[in-house]
């Protein structure tokens, strides 16, 4: 067993530290270390988006990507998405228009949607689609999905 | 996963006195897309991964002087939403956009798909067609190569075990030029290519007939490939269908496929020669639109 890493990152706004091996990703880290299970691993090999985060502005796997790569970084995982008790206007939207169903990949869209929408605030649908093409939804048949976004997009506009 | 030590060196010296030192038990680690994924399943065992992103060669990108130079880790997505690339090489725009979805191509890097040397490898035939040539360093120098060169066959590089590469220089389009990359796959996205191809166009003063052509075509071969005869078979003809069709029957007997499971020979070899054909149409269209 190796030593491990020492790893500062800044994970939903607040400063963490935590000890990683190096062969751990940040999905392990999250789940397993820093307890923050919103996150799924689905495929655990980058298809599917379940574990979608967002590091340094950027949407990712978080399957796909080291923790100790994590130092210094900026992770927002869909525990940050609500703030005060309040729901993200996605997470509103996602209820609203049954964006939902099992709830798996939930976490993973709301986070793809949510770094389509901090780039792209009036997306149009195809665009929708493309952002949400690396997440796999085995119940909702997409439709909803792409509506909840388009959805949450025009109540984010309005606000 | 085994375990490995995990280096983040800050300089390319760096870099390469750690693959000089580790060679052959290190991995160089741009995205991550590919190497995570074959370490998680053990096909490749690295003891040391040494993180390629806190290198600024490898991570950045310019337009310097009459080329552009690209970090071997910079990612597809940082590509795409450049508009200055997607208007001076919007066949890079095509294939960097295409990788995956967005969260992979975020991370996934030009020199991660050339090293990964699948035969599907999208970014590849564009980098071919833009005649782009690679940076190659170990500790003892530098040298450069054309990108055709770098993959030998199905995941394996003609890169020595002490080598990085660090850069791609692309030079740039000259005036009534024009490139376009397409693939095929049975869904509209987040697959891997049954074929795919690339074509890069030079028109005359008239736009009526090529000056120079090259076309490159991937999933049909062990390796991506630069099928030079059909951008020779162009050069100085008049633009017509007659000749277009020349071009993609070249790259359709310059394929050769095999059956697997997203493909047959036949319907590899049939896509082949369709998708140059429209490679080649939407170049020229490209190629007409720019001074």
């Amino acid at each position: 067993m190796s030593n491990k890493s020492h790893v500062t990152a800044t994970i939903n706004g607040a400063t963490q530290e935590f000890l990683c091996e190096p062969r751990q990703s940040l999905l392990e880290a999250l789940r397993d270390i820093l307890r923050l299970t919103g996150a799924k691993e689905g495929c655990n090999d980058g298809n599917c988006g379940a574990c979608n985060v967002i590091v340094d502005g950027v949407l990712l796997n978080a399957c796909c990507m080291l923790a100790v790569e994590a130092e210094g970084c900026a992770v927002e995982t869909v525990e940050g998405m609500a703030r005060n008790g309040e729901l993200h206007p996605l997470q509103h939207a996602f209820l609203e228009e049954t964006g939902l169903q099992c709830g798996i990949c939930t976490p993973g869209f709301l986070l793809a949607a949510k770094a389509l929408l901090d780039q792209h605030p009036n997306p149009d649908e195809p665009q929708v689609r493309r952002w949400l093409a690396g997440n796999l939804c085995r119940c909702t048949g997409y439709d909803k999905l792409v509506r909840s976004v388009l959805k949450a997009a025009a109540v984010m506009k309005e606000a | 996963m085994n375990d490995f030590e995990y280096l983040a060196p800050r300089k390319l010296d760096e870099a390469t006195a750690l693959m000089a030192r580790h060679g052959g038990q290190a991995q160089l680690l741009a995205g991550g897309t590919d190497l995570l994924v074959f370490m998680r399943n053990q096909r490749k065992r690295p003891q040391f991964v040494i993180d390629a992103k806190k290198i600024p060669e490898l991570t950045q990108w310019r337009i310097n002087g009459d080329q552009l130079i690209v970090g071997a880790a910079v990612s597809c997505r940082t590509l795409w939403e450049s508009q200055e690339v997607a208007e001076k090489f919007p066949a890079l725009a095509d294939s960097a956009c295409l990788i995956g979805g967005v969260q992979v191509q975020g991370r996934a890097s030009l020199g991660g798909n050339l090293c990964n040397a699948a035969p599907s490898a999208d970014t590849v035939p564009t980098l071919i067609v833009h005649s782009a040539t690679a940076r190659v360093d170990n500790h003892q120098g530098t040298r450069e190569a054309p990108v055709e060169a770098i993959c030998v066959g199905p995941g394996q590089t003609s890169l020595g075990a002490d080598e990085i590469l660090v850069s791609f220089a692309l030079p740039l389009p000259p005036a009534r030029s024009g490139a376009a990359f397409l693939r095929f796959i049975p869904r509209n996205e987040m697959d891997i290519a049954v074929a795919n191809a690339a074509a890069f166009v030079e028109l005359d003063a008239s736009r009526q007939r090529f000056s120079a052509a090259r076309i490159a075509i991937g999933a049909v071969a062990p390796t991506p490939l630069l099928v030079e005869e059909a951008g020779a078979a162009l050069a100085g003809r008049a633009v017509d269908d007659e000749a277009i069709a020349t071009a993609a029957a070249l790259a359709r007997a310059a394929a050769k496929p095999i059956n697997d499971m997203r493909g047959t020979v036949e319907h590899r070899k049939q896509l082949v020669e369709t998708l140059t054909a429209r490679a080649l149409r939407k170049a020229i269209e490209r190629a007409r639109k720019r001074d």
